[in-house]
């Protein structure tokens, strides 16, 4: 019924599953630490589970890469996707290739440290600025905590700089050997690594915008190179335009083709998709919706689903209650039969499609099929009222009109049942009305009131199903108010009703093949994007100004028994550190800037250059991965701030390099600088080694020694009482 | 309706040759006056060979003649009260009434609005209630005229701006004849609405910016010091009016650090020289700003004096200071002790005092004990008494010592009127369903051990007393750790629709989970007057800031509401229906002129393009003509300026979570107008240098604006009823006037 929560994946559970319970089980042994999943693995675990059954889901946290790239973790392990993602704790049974299925995102995070080491030996920095690099990636505990879980950050992180990497060689390799074999394989590595980061997250799109800035910027700098012609400069635009815009978009496409071909199968997300959408997917809708007839006619018997589907997916119905006289407020009704909205199928969603100027409400043969345009009347299956609205106020929504099948009370209030049939999505003005398909208004002829859900659950007088109303000011476009024929017969009257089954055979069409994949990729796309969750709290949510001090910490897991427990908790020193970093790289950047302004060089040309552009994609990378979440109103957890991080470290080494070359003139001063930093670098790594027992959940630690580590208030080191 | 279009007609017909330039032999008249020198070279281009020296404030006064005009033609039409009116119009009668009342814009807007209705007469007795009501006897004309009048203003504004930037007379006018003949601006300049005054202050920003500019190379000078404080007037007044005027103050802030930068390039110009540049700068555009800003929220408070419908947004110690407010001049013991009985009022917006009653929750919800409830209105249910967890000790007894709560402390908190204890459990919140529930428990005050909470006051040390009205204080469930907090929701039916309560195990610090001491009873205290409470102005400035932008993010659309989306604007495509809705109403319907909009979506398009390419031939080092070079000159730094004030004034937009409408966009649409006068100018130009006999490329550039105004002029006549009012049949019904023109669908006149 309700879209998808992110982190209640079992559905019945009513606690979220992320928040570490009680455990009751014990570790096991042999299999890797910890043998239960932690966290958020079983929120994507359920996702590996439905692609091992081919069945289709939705999950509106982003595109479906990386989801697919763990999947291939399990495929290669055997996972048969028999397991239930429901508790964070509960011990995987032996089915569960855990290693395998973990172990595509520990080798992304593995790979990360040469590539930052490629990445500032691109940058043209020393080997040993690079050495430091990877050091401080190494070392730091919050990425390896990351890296080692059926988690997507890793992968990310590993596409992101692979892209940086590629870009920088790319340049590098732009100023002697153009369109050479190395230099087309990189620009395609760039573009291809970019569409691989927003595949696994959208946060991928950061960096990409990121270096596509970058390269229009050295792209423009080209363009005032005199000694390249027009034409060679429009090769170097074509090949750029090729491989960061048109790779990237249809490896995009690609990757939603696969996941669209893989998962054929109906599941548990399938309500939130329209019926169109459903009823090409194996085993739902499709089951039911095979063979009947395609289009609309005169005595047709149909269920109307509100294509809406917010707050839950529903069907057009009516019931023999009747409004109350007198509401709780003190207004009237019309005391007429109740018209709801219905989130279960159910025979009173049975509607027939009548002639107003002919009495049977049967298919004549041929059949007379409904156009874009005709007035018709809806009639309800098992009541046989007519739908009808009326200058009333509705029950909840006084400024729209109640709608309700007729009752004829022998009060001067006439029946005013007529209805035009409006297809929104048709292609001519004489379309026919078609089953599924088509999507269409009922505008009321009388008041041109246009039949509407209105969000809204009536009280226990309507069984708490939803309000429909007459929506008298239609402003303009709003999927509430169109409808599509979800299941549909041709109506014969009763006693003939055996015989026609043979005699009549309908135009039979197969729905699922009419649907483009480019159809089906906009519409599940718009749901991703759409999609709202409206869980905000949670205990481990943080804002983003926690982040750069690390005020806050994630608790992964907690052994059954000891005192065993993971956390994403960083390096203290790196990140600090890499704070001062950034501050010291900004203020030193604003310094040479406005002395160069005056006319001042402090460092050589070349040097200033290096310094642009190791800013330019470390602080930048910072900024783009960073600054946007003040914007996001969705719920923030910390490792969010991870890849921005990652680019953050990168400026480390950097920054030292820079200030050990230009600013420690004397002999003196630049030994004492290698002293502190050798000195700076044995505390980052005894902080890796102080909390290495968080980050790798052994060994158990004591409470005292728990207690030791909680260096900040802040931090939710779990303890147990007893 | 009739009677509207001969109004139009005399506005336009007459002036035509004038305006127009349409005197073959005279040309353009718009021969920028500083360029004289550089404009001899080629012949191509088409110059006039002495333009009359009158022609300036001729046009100047001509547009600000048509822009009055056509604001102030049948501006008390219709005598009713129309679309936000409700809102504005009653907040300017809360300033004659001297009430006080909460709105999520800062206060100038509606200041000056209630001191024009004051200054014209109108007593502030009307109550606008809702649009459609009629005025009556009561004098709305004035608060209307003055809106007009600053509506009308905006005209010779853009020209101006326009004059100043491309030196070039026919561009001005073009954007001139633009806004006075778009329906859209008009109508939004006839009614009681921040719009008009916000964008006479953020027009008059830009002018002042753009003259200032003009004058930089006579830095220091009285016309360079005027435009430059008024720059910075124009901000205060601006952002004054609405938090839309951040945009501005952005665009200048970017034109300033441009200006700097430069200055600091220019090598010949010594630091201290620089020094004062900055200082200058800062003086008048931080500075003087901010100052006037705080003034006029001086200005707001000392005015409303009066407690009003706004003051359950504000804080208890705030509303102590309005008179009729029940905290008015009450004076209460200071510091809160054990055996007090209290009211606690939560921290967030129009939050409730904690409120409890006979009734229990009923079956099935939760544990069947006494609802415990947030209540927004002051009753004898709200008391509760502090008492010490050990049962054993009397407070009551007057002869024992007066003990005051500390941060820190565990207390227990008992409802006065029923005796039961303030407590949770780990049952679910009625509502909140990962919340705990809250109850009242016991008899008599003897419950057990989860009515024990923890009192913290925020941002305190242990040990520290707590203040009454001033503390926010939390209070922290001692058996289970979650903080009692409001969740905002109502309750239904069994809940009196008051608001739920519940107990979080969320430990964010938000608004919803704090709490303050209002009424508080204690004999054996001495009592103190609130004044010493009263929060200084900087206090209330920001809390008063804080309210507004909790407000302005508070409003946010429904789910299955149809909202207007940023991406309709620029192409027009629905309006805002200001009055009117049946047949027989007199109908104003607020939509740009349809011609001037799509004439302004395809400038933009082509703007960008031409600039692209002009940037491009620059880059490659094409050699232009000094004629070629200052056209491009202008499009891309005169123009730049104009094109990121329509970007800044436009994009935020798509990123803002709350309720958004149509006309948020009439700012960026002064920004688009100047924009099409500048490039169609300047594409005119460019197209007419190359017809060779000069005389020719006279009569192209001549005819090719004739055009334009023509056409802008024709649509005006079409469209004006849209302003001016339609009464008779909906345009959707082939009868009406209007049929023809309803080219969308999704408008609705």
């Amino acid at each position: 019924m309700v879209p998808p929560t992110r982190g209640e994946p079992g559905g019945p559970s009513p606690q979220s599953p992320r928040i570490p319970r009680p455990p009751t089980g014990h570790g096991g042994a042999g299999g890797p630490a910890p043998p239960s999943p932690p966290f958020d693995e079983v929120y994507y675990g359920q996702f590996v589970s439905l692609y091992m059954k081919r069945i289709f889901f939705v999950d509106d946290s982003g595109p479906p890469f990386g989801h697919m790239l763990l999947a291939l973790g399990g495929y290669l392990g055997g996972f048969d996707g028999n397991f239930l993602w429901n508790r964070i704790g509960a011990e995987y049974s032996m089915n569960v290739p855990v290693w395998s299925l973990r172990l595509l995102p520990a080798l992304a995070g593995a790979l990360c440290v040469p590539l930052a080491y490629q990445i500032l030996v691109e940058l043209q920095f020393s080997h040993c600025a690079a050495l430091g690099a990877a050091l401080l990636i190494l070392l730091e505990n919050s990425l390896i905590t990351q890296s080692r879980f059926m988690l997507l950050e890793s992968i990310l992180i590993f596409f992101i700089l692979l892209a940086v990497l590629s870009y920088l060689k790319f340049y590098n390799l732009q100023r002697h050997s153009f369109f050479s074999g190395s230099w087309w394989f990189w620009l395609l590595l760039t573009g291809v690594a970019c569409s691989c980061a927003v595949g696994v997250k959208y946060m991928g799109l950061f960096t990409y915008i990121l270096l596509l800035a970058i390269a229009g910027l050295h792209f423009w700098h080209m363009i005032g190179d005199q000694n390249l012609s027009n034409v060679s400069l429009m090769w170097h635009f074509l090949a750029r335009g090729l491989a960061l815009i048109v790779i990237p978009v249809s490896m995009y496409l690609s990757f939603f083709y696969v996941h669209l071909t893989l998962l054929y199968r109906s599941g548990p997300h399938d309500q939130i998709m329209t019926s169109a959408f459903q009823a090409s997917l194996e085993g739902g809708l499709a089951r039911i919706t095979q063979g009947q007839p395609l289009e609309v006619a005169y005595g047709s018997q149909i269920t109307l689903r509100n294509v809406l589907g917010k707050p839950m997916q529903c069907w057009l119905h009516s019931h023999t209650n009747t409004y109350p006289i007198r509401y709780e407020n003190g207004r009237g009704s019309s005391h007429q039969q109740q018209v709801t909205c219905y989130p279960f199928k159910d025979v009173n969603n049975w509607w027939i499609v009548k002639d107003p100027g002919m009495q049977q409400l049967v298919v004549s043969n041929p059949p007379r099929p409904v156009r874009h345009g005709d007035i018709v009347q809806l009639v309800h299956g098992i009541t046989t009222r007519y739908l009808n609205t009326h200058d009333v106020a509705a029950p909840l929504s006084p400024h729209s009109q109640e709608v309700s099948c007729y009752i004829d009370y022998n009060i001067s209030m006439p029946a005013q049942n007529l209805w035009r049939v409006e297809i929104v999505n048709r292609e001519s003005d004489t379309d026919v009305w078609k089953t599924i398909l088509s999507e269409v208004r009922f505008v009321h002829v009388n008041t041109s009131a246009v039949l509407k859900l209105s969000g809204a659950s009536l009280p226990e007088w309507g069984y708490r199903q939803l309000e429909v109303v007459g929506e008298k000011l239609s402003k303009g476009y709003h999927q509430s108010m169109v409808w599509n024929v979800e299941e549909h017969r041709y109506g014969k009257s009763q006693e003939q009703k055996e015989r026609e089954v043979e005699l009549h055979s309908p135009t039979q069409m197969d729905i699922s093949k009419n649907l483009s994949f480019m159809a089906k990729f906009t519409e599940l796309q718009w749901k991703i994007l759409t999609l709202k969750n409206e869980d905000t709290e949670h205990k481990y949510s943080s804002s983003a100004l926690d982040w750069i001090t690390m005020d806050t910490n994630i608790a992964y897991w907690l052994h059954p028994t000891s005192g065993a427990q993971i956390h994403l908790l960083g390096n203290v020193v790196t990140w600090a550190s890499a704070n001062i970093a950034a501050v010291v790289y900004m203020c030193l950047s604003l310094w040479y800037l406005i002395r160069r302004r005056r006319k001042v060089y402090d460092i050589p040309e070349g040097a200033w250059q290096l310094w642009v552009s190791a800013g330019g994609i470390c602080v930048g990378g910072w900024a783009v991965n960073y600054l946007p979440f003040f914007l996001m109103e969705k719920t923030l957890f910390l490792y969010h701030y991870l890849p921005a991080l990652t680019f953050q470290i990168l400026l480390i080494p950097i920054v030292l390099q820079h200030l050990g070359d230009h600013l420690c003139r004397s002999l003196l001063l630049k030994s004492m600088f290698s002293a502190s930093i050798v000195a700076w670098f044995s505390s980052v790594y005894f902080v890796y080694c102080t909390f290495s027992p968080v980050t790798y959940g052994e060994p158990s630690l004591s409470v005292t020694e728990l207690k030791d580590l909680r260096w900040k208030d802040s931090w939710n080191i779990l303890i147990r009482k007893h | 309706m009739r009677r509207a279009r001969p109004g139009a007609a005399r506005g336009g017909a007459p002036r035509m040759p004038a305006a127009g330039g349409g005197q073959a032999g005279a040309g353009p008249h718009g021969g920028p006056l500083r360029h004289r020198e550089s404009r001899r070279l080629p012949a191509a281009a088409p110059r006039p060979a002495t333009p009359p020296a009158a022609a300036r404030p001729a046009a100047l006064a001509l547009v600000t003649l048509l822009s009055f005009a056509s604001r102030f033609y049948r501006l008390p039409e219709p005598p009713h009260v129309c679309w936000d009116e409700t809102h504005f119009g009653k907040m300017g009668s809360y300033y004659i009434n001297r009430t006080f009342f909460f709105d999520v814009h800062p206060p100038l807007g509606k200041m000056l609005i209630g001191l024009a209705g004051y200054l014209s007469g109108y007593d502030g007795t009307f109550p606008f209630q809702k649009p459609g009501d009629r005025y009556e006897q009561h004098n709305y004309v004035g608060m209307r005229g003055f809106c007009a009048f600053l509506g009308s203003c905006l005209v010779p504004f853009a020209y101006l701006t326009v004059l100043e930037l491309s030196k070039s007379l026919p561009a001005a006018l073009l954007t001139a004849f633009i806004l006075i003949f778009d329906t859209g601006c008009i109508t939004l300049s006839q009614y009681i609405l921040l719009d008009p005054i916000l964008m006479f202050f953020l027009m008059g920003a830009v002018l002042s910016m753009v003259k200032c500019n003009g004058c930089a190379n006579r830095p220091f000078s009285a016309s360079w010091w005027f435009w430059l404080s008024l720059t910075g007037v124009n901000l205060a007044g601006a952002m004054g009016v609405k938090f839309v005027g951040l945009f501005v103050v952005l665009l200048v802030g970017l034109n300033t650090i441009y200006d700097l930068w430069d200055l600091l390039g220019n090598l010949s110009l010594s630091l201290v020289m620089f020094g004062k540049h900055l200082l200058a700068r800062v003086l008048c555009l931080i500075l003087l700003p901010l100052a006037l800003y705080t003034a006029m929220f001086a200005v707001h408070f000392t005015v409303l004096n009066k407690s009003g419908p706004g003051d359950g947004f504000f804080s208890s110690a705030f509303q102590s200071q309005l008179i009729g407010n029940n905290l008015h001049n009450v004076s209460v013991p200071e510091h809160l002790a054990y055996g007090s009985v209290v009211t606690m009022k939560n921290l967030r917006m129009a939050g409730g005092y904690l409120h409890s009653h006979w009734h229990l929750y009923p079956e099935g919800i939760g544990a069947r004990q006494q609802q415990v409830t947030a209540y927004l209105h002051k009753d004898l249910n709200n008391l509760w008494i502090i008492k010490k967890p050990d049962l054993d000790t009397d407070l009551s007894d007057p002869s024992s010592p007066v003990e005051f709560v500390r941060h820190g402390d565990i207390i227990r908190l008992e409802h006065k009127e029923t005796s039961r204890n303030l407590h949770s459990h780990q049952h679910e919140a009625p509502l909140t369903r990962k919340h705990f529930q809250v109850t009242g428990y016991g008899i008599n005050g003897t419950g057990d051990s989860n009515d024990f909470w923890r009192i913290e006051v925020v941002g305190r040390k242990a040990g520290k007393l707590i203040k009454v009205l001033r503390s926010q204080v939390r209070l922290i469930h001692v058996a289970t750790g979650c903080i009692l907090g409001s969740s905002g929701k109502t309750l239904p039916k069994w809940g009196w629709e008051q608001v739920e309560v519940t107990c979080t195990p969320y430990l964010k610090e938000t608004p919803n989970s704090l709490w303050n001491f209002e009424d508080h009873i204690n004999p054996k205290l001495p009592n103190i007057s609130l004044d010493v409470l009263k929060p200084s102005f900087a206090e209330i400035l920001l809390e008063s800031h804080m309210v507004m932008i909790r407000g302005n993010s508070g409003l946010k659309p429904k789910d299955n509401e149809v909202t207007s989306k940023p991406w309709h604007w620029p192409i027009n495509y629905q309006g805002l229906r200001f009055s009117g809705v049946n047949e027989t109403d007199y109908r104003v319907y607020l939509l740009g002129n349809p011609v001037i909009w799509w004439l302004n979506l395809v400038t933009i398009g082509l703007y960008l393009l031409i600039t692209v390419s002009t940037a491009v031939a620059l880059k490659r080092g094409v050699q232009l003509t000094s004629e070629l070079k200052e056209l491009s000159r202008i499009m891309l730094h005169g123009g730049g300026q104009i094109a990121l004030g329509w970007l800044l004034h436009y994009l935020p937009f798509f990123m803002m979570g709350r309720v958004l409408y149509f006309h948020h966009y009439f700012p960026a649409m002064l920004f688009s107008s100047m924009l099409t006068g500048i490039t169609w100018d300047a594409l005119l130009k460019f197209c007419a240098g190359f017809l060779l006999p000069s005389t020719t490329a006279r009569k192209v550039y001549g005819g090719g604006f004739l055009a334009l105004v023509l056409l802008i002029m024709y649509s005006f006549y079409l469209f004006h009823p849209l302003s001016y009012g339609m009464i008779g049949p909906m345009a959707s019904d082939p009868s009406s006037p209007m049929a023809g023109l309803r080219w969308m669908d999704s408008w609705e006149f």
